[in-house]
């Protein structure tokens, strides 16, 4: 279904805030993109704010397609920092000049959060006329000009990191800065280089892909890729084993796994060319996709999910403060466990956003919870 | 002739965000200053976390170099927790983090400084059949002919400046690019294999590691490790030697402070040896290194804390707008020194003390097969030499250890976190000498600073107004074209600036150059 011209552009400029992206308006969005250069490619901008670089060398592993042939047939990446040949005003020129001549026909890539403290002083990049120019105002300026915003990674997606308590440079995420351009998060820390490519692909072949209420792709974060549901290690779960220890056999519940609570694809897609992932490596899920990484100075990465009473196999209760699920060696028996790790789910979530409201931690959105909650 | 100021904001084909000032006379470099631009408070948004944080956390201060912190941490979490890892635990931690040597290695010649050497634009010429090739000379002729402005983005525009004339060399360089994109990919497959993935891996903990051990692993990371291996010693050194002998005025720009210090890493047994030794060469004499002679200065870094601190007791609290200061990089010392370290520090350290047979033997070929002396090092195309040489000895010694590997034995050794503690935790990154330093108070994580090399290489003027090494060693480089300054990031380049872990450097002239935040 195509809309209008005129709805496309309201949309675009962003007078239906909030609006979630949908596949709706995205035909329009690629006839945007077709117009662009004359190349065929999607033109993309490249930018790093508080960023550490791990998603742009994330995005250096894409393997199929590799990122040279994402460079030649699919994308014209104009300016990234990590790997362009211009440095210096040349480099930052290459902005300014796509700012004006590809006005609303080129995708913003975001990686890192924003600093808005002291001004937004506490990362700058380039000089205009002798001063030091923030990141804040360039993610405005590059935002106001382009078709889309993509933030790759926790920072750019929810604040990361920097925004943990107590957020020393006000760090914020894309979405708290950007105002009227469609926004797609590809949370992770980083994210999986086919999370990156697959959008960009998408966007040029077919539109902008379906989004999830956190503007994450469905297709990679979707609610059926909650990593609990599709870990190798789910027998041991389901027949109680348990690793008390790094590099134990058995599921990581004990050891502080983020897997019931987190949403990505690995599981099945793999890591680095698929040799691994997070889970079978030994080493918990820390649901670095998730809006409450990498949580707050009372909670941490390996914070078990909360805990679960197992009153005996004849009076298994279930419900949000006692979830029947036996830890420890005892099978249950005709409970779902899947139905459990949703209620570990929700408790986790609930007590997060408590401690995360006092902590002044970014936590971005509830919504997900009743969609899960279903 | 009149003084020219020459501002490089930002300096690309690193990591992170860096900015450069010269100032130039008669085409001569005579001033100079180096500033990180950027600031996120890490060691601030660990305090009163769990410890055991500390590695997945420390890790993501940089998404180039995040095994060598996390090896910092898991060391220094060691040191704290009073544990020792299994034979297993310390094979893997050496294997994953030489693996990301070999990444980060391959990255930045081939994709990060060669730019500045290599004509891209020699692909134009390209007459053969490969594939690839062509496919690269038709996305880049179709758009020129197109009348594409950004033709060739994002390899184009560059300055102009004295690229590579050869086009035969040009175009093996431009292959070997897009090969040693493929090659550094699998580095990271075989860090994957037991870190579970990357960037940031999952699996270092206090203790050992989390990887369960299987045959499966052990071959698939042989394996990959005997391609890469190839790759360097076959392709990646002659490339290097290649490159020097085009540019041998390079061996003589950008010899720096001359001062050089190791920590040491990669631990060989249980009993304290090193694959990398550790020392220091300052001022000529070669000695042994003491991690108490180590501290920090802030007073031209953007912190209003205590200068000259030890580590472990230092003190983070920005301050964007401190007047006078001009990088959010603080200013390591060693017992007062100015020292670099990295690739060829080592490589100086352990030729001198004759640390590793292979090693000498190695450097003493590569200086006979381009007419050199050792001093010859010291400059641009000594560090990439002293890069490229380190991950062929490298390499022989991670086949060896991953036989040492025992499938059945146990990867890890049980902790408890103590309810106080210190610890510290010194290794050796790709980019140089790394240090984490942890304080814990009643579980919690009650300080937490690192000195990364980034910050030994490119911070700012000490309290005595010292320059850093990347300041120092851009004083005298010759400038040819102050419009297009190729020169200043070959130099700063050839230290590999890794600014998300560091970041700044820069002083000079007060009157021109103070910091404007204000």
């Amino acid at each position: 279904m195509l809309i209008s011209r005129k709805k496309f552009l309201q949309v675009s400029a962003g007078s239906i805030a909030g609006v979630a992206l949908s596949s709706l308006w995205l035909p329009k969005l690629l006839s945007a993109a077709d117009a662009k250069n004359g190349k065929g490619r999607l033109p993309v901008i490249w930018f790093q704010a508080q960023a550490c670089s791990g998603c742009a060398v994330s995005f250096l592993d894409a393997a199929y397609p590799s990122v040279d042939d994402v460079l030649i047939e699919v994308i014209s990446l104009e300016f990234n920092p990590v790997i362009m040949g211009a440095t210096g005003d040349l480099a930052m020129g290459v902005i300014d000049r796509m700012m004006v001549e590809e006005k609303g026909k080129y995708i913003f890539v975001v990686e890192g959060s924003i600093p808005t403290e002291a001004d937004g002083f506490y990362c700058t990049v380039g000089e205009k006329e002798g001063n030091p120019v923030t990141a804040l105002e360039w993610v405005k300026n590059i935002a106001a000009n382009s078709m889309a915003v993509v933030a790759v990674g926790a920072c750019a997606s929810w604040g990361g990191i920097p925004s943990a308590p107590p957020n020393p440079t006000g760090a914020m995420p894309a979405s708290k800065i950007v105002t009227g351009k469609p926004i797609i998060n590809i949370p992770g820390c980083p994210p999986h280089p086919d999370w990156m490519v697959g959008t960009i692909v998408n966007v040029l072949k077919y539109g902008i892909p379906e989004l999830d209420k956190l503007n994450r792709p469905t297709m990679f974060y979707g609610t059926d890729k909650l990593i609990h549901d599709n870990c190798e290690l789910r027998q041991y779960f389901d027949t109680g084993t348990f690793a008390k220890d790094y590099g134990d056999k058995g599921c990581l519940y004990e050891l502080g796994c983020k897997g019931p609570v987190s949403h990505c694809d690995v599981s099945t897609r793999g890591w680095n060319g698929g040799v691994n992932w997070c889970n079978r490596s030994g080493g918990p899920c820390i649901g670095c996709t998730e809006p409450f990484f990498p949580g707050g100075a009372g909670s941490g990465l390996y914070e078990k999910l909360p805990a679960v009473e197992v009153p005996g196999l004849e009076k298994i209760n279930i419900n949000a403060n006692t979830v029947g699920v036996a830890l420890g060696g005892v099978v249950v028996a005709g409970i779902g466990a899947h139905a459990a790790a949703r209620m570990i789910a929700t408790k986790y979530r609930q007590n997060k956003e408590e401690k995360n409201r006092d902590k002044g931690t970014p936590y971005i959105l509830k919504e997900k919870e009743e969609e899960e909650d279903k | 002739m009149a003084k020219q100021i020459i501002t490089v904001d930002p300096l690309t084909r690193i990591e992170g965000h860096l900015k450069i000032k010269v100032e130039v006379e008669n085409g001569k470099v005579t001033n100079a200053f180096s500033t990180g631009d950027m600031f996120r408070g890490w060691e601030i948004i660990l305090r009163e976390r769990s410890p055991i944080d500390a590695p997945p956390i420390a890790q993501r201060i940089c998404g180039v170099c995040p095994i060598p912190h996390g090896t910092g941490a898991v060391l220094a979490l060691d040191d704290a927790f009073g544990v020792k890892p299994p034979a297993n635990g310390r094979i893997i931690r050496n294997l994953m983090l030489a693996s990301e040597f070999i990444h980060s290695h391959l990255l930045h010649f081939y994709h990060l400084a060669a730019l500045d050497f290599v004509d891209i634009t020699a692909i134009l010429n390209y007459k053969g059949i490969d594939p690839k090739l062509n496919k690269i000379k038709d996305w880049v002729k179709s758009d020129a002919d197109a009348g594409v402005k950004s033709a060739g983005a994002p390899f184009l525009p560059r300055y102009k400046g004295d690229y590579i004339k050869d086009d035969a060399v040009n175009i093996a360089a431009i292959a070997n690019y897009i090969k040693a994109l493929e090659i550094r990919r699998k580095a990271h497959e075989m860090l994957a294999i037991f870190g579970g993935k990357i960037p940031h891996c999952q699996t270092l903990f206090a203790g050992g590691v989390a990887t369960q051990l299987n045959l499966e692993r052990i071959i698939n990371f042989k394996s990959r490790l005997a391609e890469v291996k190839s790759f360097i010693d076959n392709v990646y050194i002659p490339d290097v030697v290649a490159v020097a002998s085009l540019y041998p005025d390079y061996f003589k720009i950008g010899k720096g402070v001359g001062n050089f210090i190791s920590y040491g890493g990669l631990p060989t047994d249980d009993n304290g040896k090193m694959h990398y030794d550790s020392g220091t060469y300052i001022d000529g004499n070669i000695g042994n290194f003491d991690s108490n002679l180590i501290a920090e200065f802030v007073k031209y870094s953007k912190y209003s804390s205590g200068s000259g601190l030890y580590p472990l007791n230092g003190e983070t609290t920005p301050d964007a707008k401190k007047d006078g200061a001009y990088s959010w990089l603080k200013a390591p010392r060693y017992n007062g020194k100015v020292v670099e370290v990295g690739p060829l520090a080592r490589a100086i350290i352990m030729y001198l003390k004759g640390s590793d047979s292979d090693h000498k033997s190695l450097i003493d070929s590569a200086l006979s097969t381009l007419g050199l002396q050792p001093a010859d090092l010291i400059s641009v195309m000594g560090r990439h030499a002293a890069r490229a040489l380190e991950l062929s000895i490298l390499t022989d010694r991670m086949d060896e250890w991953v036989d040492e590997l025992d499938p059945a034995a146990p990867v890890h050794t049980k902790f408890k976190i103590p309810k106080t503690s210190e610890g510290m935790g010194l290794t050796e990154a790709a980019r140089g000498s790394l240090g984490h330093w942890i304080s814990i108070d009643n579980f919690r994580i009650a300080n937490y600073q690192a000195v990364v090399p980034t910050t030994w290489n490119g911070g700012p003027r000490d309290d005595a107004g010292n320059m850093g090494p990347y300041e120092q060693a851009l004083i005298g480089t010759p400038i040819a074209d102050v419009e297009n300054p190729i020169e200043v990031g070959r130099v700063i380049r050839s230290f590999d600036p890794c600014l998300a872990c560091a970041v700044h450097i820069v002083e000079g002239d007060r009157e021109i150059l103070k910091f404007r935040v204000c």
